[in-house]
C-alpha cells in the first residue's frame, strides 16, 4: 500500500481536496442524520441531485448529505453554504425552487425559513436561529459540513492534523499533561478527569493495552453519540488513535449498540478508509507507532454501557460488571490495563491537540470544562440535540435554546442522567449546569440526556417508568439490585393503581438505600435516584394517588375516567366509530355517552375528537367520583 | 498455558459476533446453528445459551413477516407511547414481544432509538413512523397486509 505515506502526504492531500473543491462554490448540505432520514431527507438530497443534473450545474454546485445538524425537530433540514442560508421541513416539491430561485436568482424562499414563534419573524442564516444561537458547537459543529462517509471531508477541516502533531511533536507525556490540563472529565456520566485515567494506565507496565470507545449508549432519551459516530465518526477515531499514543495501546475498540445501524455503517466505514489511508496499522504515518480499531456490535443489554460489563461483552461473555479494584487501568480485558472513554470525550481529544489546553480550558466553569452535548427531549418545542458550554443555566436551555414547552403548557420538571439520574423541578431552572450542581440536585450529568416533562406528566409514573426499564436490565448478579428494583416496580405500580398505603413511601426511601448500598456497579447504585428526586421534589403527587387515590396529571388510567362534556359534543359520531370495544353510544348530531364500566381508557376517543370539538375530557379524584354517581344513578334509572 | 489461554480467550471473543451473524441470516438462532458454534469455538452450549438469553438481540424463535417495534425511550414515554403499544397490542391480538399466530407480524419494544424528535415512534419493517397517534395503527398494519396481499 502507501508505505511512504508521511504526514507531508497528508499535508498535500488536504491542499489537493481544498484546491479540487474552491470551483463548487456553493454547497447545499442535507442533513442525514437519523430524524431527518426518517423525514426522507435521502429522498430530498436525491432530488437536488437530479435537479442540478437537469440544469447542467454539477460543476458548480455540490450537494453533501452530511451529518446531524442538531434540529431534528424541523427536518429535513437543508443549509446552503457558504452563506448558511437555513431551510426547514424542506419537501421534494419544494427543490426546483430551491434551486431557480436562492441559487439561481439568489432569492430567500419565505415560506421554508424558520420562524419564531414568538415574534413572528423569518430567520435567514443557520447562525442567527435562536435554536443555534446561545449553542457553543465546537464539537458538534463541523457535523453539518462533513459528509460522514467520505474521510477527504474530514481532512479538508484540518482532521488528523492534531495526530500529526502528536506523533512527530509532542511525547506521550507531553500529550497527558495537556489533556490534564484542559480540565476534560469523562462525558459518560462519572466526571471522571480523563487525563488522570490515561495517565494510571499508562504507568502501569504490560506488554499489551487496550483502550476502548463506549458507544452503547443506552440511556434511553439520548442519542448525542450516536449522532457524533454518525456524523463526524473521524473525530473519534482521530481521539482514539491519539489517546493510544499516550496510553502506549496497541489495540482499540469501539463499542457500539447494534440498535444504532447507521452509525455501526459510518464508523465501520471510516475505520475501513482510514486504514486505506495508512492512519492506522503499524508505522503510522511512518513513524513508529502502530495501533489497530476493531468494531464491536453490542448486542441489547443497558449494563454493558458500565465498564467492567461492557469488557466482559467483548470478551464474548455475559456483560456482567466486576467488582472495582482492580480498576480497568490495570486489570481490564482479558486482564491486561485498558482505557475506556466515551465517544464524545474522545471527540474533544483532537481540538484539545489543536487548539491547545488553554483556550480549551476557558470554557466552562472552574471544575466542569468545556461543552457538553445534551439531547435536549419530551415535551420541548425545538427537540434536538444541543452543543452548551458548561455553566450555562438550564433555563436558557430550555427557553432560549429549547423555544419553551410545547403547547405553552406549564413545565413541571426535567430529568437528567437517564435511568440513574434525576428530575429537577422548575424551582431550580436557575441551577448551572455542571457535574457538582446537577449531583447536588439529586440528579446527575450522565451522559446527557434531558427530558423534559409538562404538566401533562405524572411523576409517579415516570418514576415507575424508570424502574421498570432498570429492572428489566439489571443483570441479576447482585441481589439487591436484581429483587430490590423489582420491589420497587411493584410498591409504584399499587400506587399508580391507587392502592397505596402511607407506609409506602418509607418503603420506597429504605428499599432504595439498601439497594444504593448493596450493588457492586453504576446501575444499582443509581437505580432507585428517579424514586428519590421525585419523592423528595414531587411529595405531593405520591401523597395524591396514596391518600386521594388521585392522578393530578391525568396520566395513571386506574386513577382517571373519560367523559364526553355534552354541551360540547357535537355527535358527529367520529369516537364512537372509533372506540375498540364499543362502550360509546350516541346518534349522529345527538350527544354521544362512554359508558364507564366498558371504557378500557385507551384514550381512542380523545384522539380522534377534532381539536375545534375537544368535547372529549380526563377526570380524576372528586370530579371523577361525581361523574360516575351520576352515571351509574342514570343506569339505574333505566 | 498462558498461550493455550490467549488463544483460547481469542476464540471466546468471536462469540457474540458469530450469534449475531447467525442471527441475520436465519432471523434467530437455531438449535443447530448453537452445536455449531459451540464445536467451532470450544465453548460449551450451555454456555453460548447463556450468553444469547442475556443479549436482547438474539432470540431463539423465528420472527414473524413483518417486524413492529416501539420505542418506549423516555421521550417517547412522555409523548404517549404506552397508548400506542396498548393499541397495536389490541389490533394484533398479541403481547409486546409475541408473534401471531399466522406468523405475519412479530411486536417487539426497544428502549430508544433515538429519534426522540419524532416520538411516539413504531418502526414498521425498518420504515419509522414518527408523532404515531392512535388512529395511524391500524393504517400501519393494513397497509403491511395489503403488501403481503400483493407478494403472495
Amino acid at each position: 500500500m502507501m508505505d511512504e505515506f508521511n504526514a507531508t502526504k497528508l499535508d498535500e492531500i488536504r491542499a489537493k481536496i481544498s484546491e479540487s473543491r474552491k470551483a463548487k462554490k456553493t454547497c447545499i448540505t442535507v442533513c442525514g442524520g437519523t430524524g431527518c432520514h426518517a423525514y426522507g431527507c435521502l429522498e430530498v438530497a436525491e432530488a437536488f441531485k437530479d435537479e442540478i443534473k437537469k440544469r447542467n450545474l454539477q460543476d458548480v454546485i455540490d450537494v453533501r448529505i452530511t451529518g446531524c445538524h442538531g434540529f431534528c425537530e424541523r427536518g429535513p433540514i437543508t443549509v446552503i453554504q457558504p452563506e448558511g442560508i437555513f431551510y426547514q421541513r424542506i419537501q421534494l416539491k419544494d427543490i426546483k425552487e430551491v434551486i431557480s430561485e436562492t441559487i439561481i436568482n439568489k432569492k430567500i424562499v419565505n415560506r421554508l425559513l424558520y420562524t419564531e414563534p414568538r415574534t413572528k419573524e423569518k430567520i435567514v442564516l443557520e447562525k442567527e436561529v435562536p435554536f443555534y444561537k446561545k449553542q457553543r458547537r465546537i464539537i458538534f459543529g463541523n457535523n453539518g459540513f462533513i459528509d460522514p462517509t467520505d474521510i477527504n471531508d474530514y481532512i479538508a477541516l484540518d482532521g488528523y492534523k492534531a495526530l500529526v502533531k502528536v506523533l512527530f511533536d509532542m511525547t506521550s507525556e507531553e500529550v497527558i499533561a495537556d489533556i490534564k490540563a484542559s480540565g476534560l472529565r469523562g462525558r459518560g456520566g462519572a466526571g471522571f478527569p480523563t487525563g488522570k485515567k490515561w495517565e494510571i494506565c499508562r504507568e502501569v507496565i504490560s506488554d499489551v493495552k487496550y483502550i476502548i470507545c463506549n458507544a452503547d449508549e443506552g440511556d434511553p432519551g439520548a442519542y448525542m453519540d450516536r449522532s457524533l459516530l454518525e456524523g463526524n465518526p473521524h473525530s473519534v477515531i482521530e481521539g482514539m488513535i491519539i489517546g493510544a499514543y499516550a496510553i502506549g495501546a496497541s489495540l482499540g475498540f469501539i463499542y457500539v449498540r447494534m440498535e444504532y445501524p447507521l452509525a455501526v455503517k459510518n464508523v465501520t466505514m471510516a475505520v475501513e478508509q482510514v486504514k486505506h489511508l495508512g492512519l492506522l496499522g503499524e508505522s503510522i504515518l511512518g513513524s513508529e507507532f502502530k495501533f489497530d480499531i476493531h468494531i464491536f456490535r453490542g448486542a441489547g443489554a443497558f449494563v454493558s454501557g458500565e465498564e467492567t460489563s461492557l469488557m466482559a461483552s467483548i470478551e464474548g461473555r455475559r456483560a456482567f460488571p466486576k467488582q472495582r479494584p482492580p480498576y480497568p487501568a490495570n486489570e481490564g480485558m482479558w486482564g491486561k490495563p485498558t482505557n475506556i472513554n466515551n465517544v464524545e470525550t474522545w471527540a474533544n481529544v483532537p481540538l484539545i491537540i489543536n487548539k491547545g489546553a488553554e483556550w480549551y480550558s476557558e470554557i466552562g466553569t472552574k471544575n466542569s470544562k468545556g461543552t457538553k452535548i445534551f439531547s435536549l427531549v419530551g415535551k420541548i418545542n425545538n427537540t434536538g440535540l444541543v452543543e452548551v458550554p458548561m455553566g450555562i443555566k438550564l433555563r436558557e436551555i430550555i427557553y432560549d435554546i429549547g423555544g419553551g414547552i410545547k403547547d405553552n403548557k406549564k413545565f413541571k420538571a426535567v430529568q437528567t442522567g437517564g435511568p440513574s439520574g434525576g428530575c429537577i423541578p422548575a424551582d431550580k431552572l436557575d441551577l448551572s449546569i455542571d457535574f457538582e450542581s446537577l449531583t447536588k440536585a439529586g440528579s446527575m450529568m450522565g451522559s446527557g440526556g434531558m427530558i423534559v416533562m409538562d404538566e401533562d406528566t405524572c411523576m409517579v409514573d415516570v418514576a415507575r417508568y424508570f424502574l421498570d426499564f432498570t429492572q428489566e436490565e439489571s443483570c441479576g448478579k447482585c441481589v439487591p439490585c436484581r429483587i430490590g428494583t423489582r420491589q420497587l416496580v411493584e410498591i409504584l405500580t399499587r400506587i399508580t393503581k391507587g392502592k397505596g398505603d402511607e407506609k409506602d413511601l418509607e418503603k420506597l426511601n429504605d428499599l432504595s438505600k439498601s439497594i444504593k448500598d448493596g450493588s457492586l456497579c453504576a446501575l444499582g447504585q443509581t437505580a432507585p435516584n428517579p424514586v428519590l428526586t421525585t419523592i423528595r421534589y414531587f411529595g405531593d403527587e405520591y401523597e395524591a394517588h396514596i391518600k386521594e387515590k388521585s392522578c393530578p396529571a391525568l396520566v395513571c388510567k386506574d386513577l382517571i375516567i373519560y367523559n364526553i362534556e355534552p354541551e360540547k359534543c357535537v355527535g358527529c359520531l367520529l369516537c364512537l366509530k372509533n372506540c375498540p370495544v364499543d362502550a360509546i353510544s350516541g346518534e349522529r348530531k345527538k350527544v354521544h355517552v362512554i359508558d364507564q364500566e366498558l371504557c378500557i381508557k385507551c384514550g381512542a376517543c380523545l384522539d380522534v375528537c377534532p381539536p375545534k370539538v375537544s368535547a372529549v375530557s380526563k377526570y380524576t379524584g372528586n370530579k371523577k367520583d361525581r361523574i360516575l354517581k351520576k352515571a351509574s344513578r342514570q343506569r339505574a334509572k333505566k | 498455558v498462558e498461550k493455550i489461554m490467549s488463544e483460547s480467550n481469542k476464540d471466546h471473543k468471536e462469540l457474540i459476533h458469530l450469534l449475531h451473524d447467525a442471527q441475520k441470516k436465519f432471523g434467530y438462532i437455531p438449535a443447530d446453528s448453537i452445536s455449531q458454534i459451540s464445536r467451532e469455538l470450544k465453548i460449551s452450549e450451555s454456555e453460548i445459551f447463556g450468553v444469547l438469553t442475556f443479549y436482547k438481540a438474539f432470540a431463539l424463535k423465528p420472527r414473524g413477516k413483518h417486524l413492529i417495534t416501539i420505542c418506549l425511550g423516555t421521550a417517547c414515554h412522555v409523548r404517549g407511547a404506552p397508548m400506542i403499544i396498548d393499541e397495536f397490542e389490541r389490533k394484533l391480538g398479541i403481547e409486546a414481544g409475541e408473534t401471531t399466530e399466522d406468523n405475519l407480524f412479530t411486536l417487539e419494544t426497544v428502549n430508544c432509538v433515538g429519534a426522540c424528535a419524532l416520538g411516539p415512534i413504531a418502526i414498521a419493517d425498518g420504515d419509522y413512523h414518527g408523532q404515531m397517534k392512535m388512529r395511524e395503527v391500524d393504517e400501519i398494519i393494513k397497509k403491511l397486509k395489503k403488501e403481503q396481499g400483493k407478494d403472495s
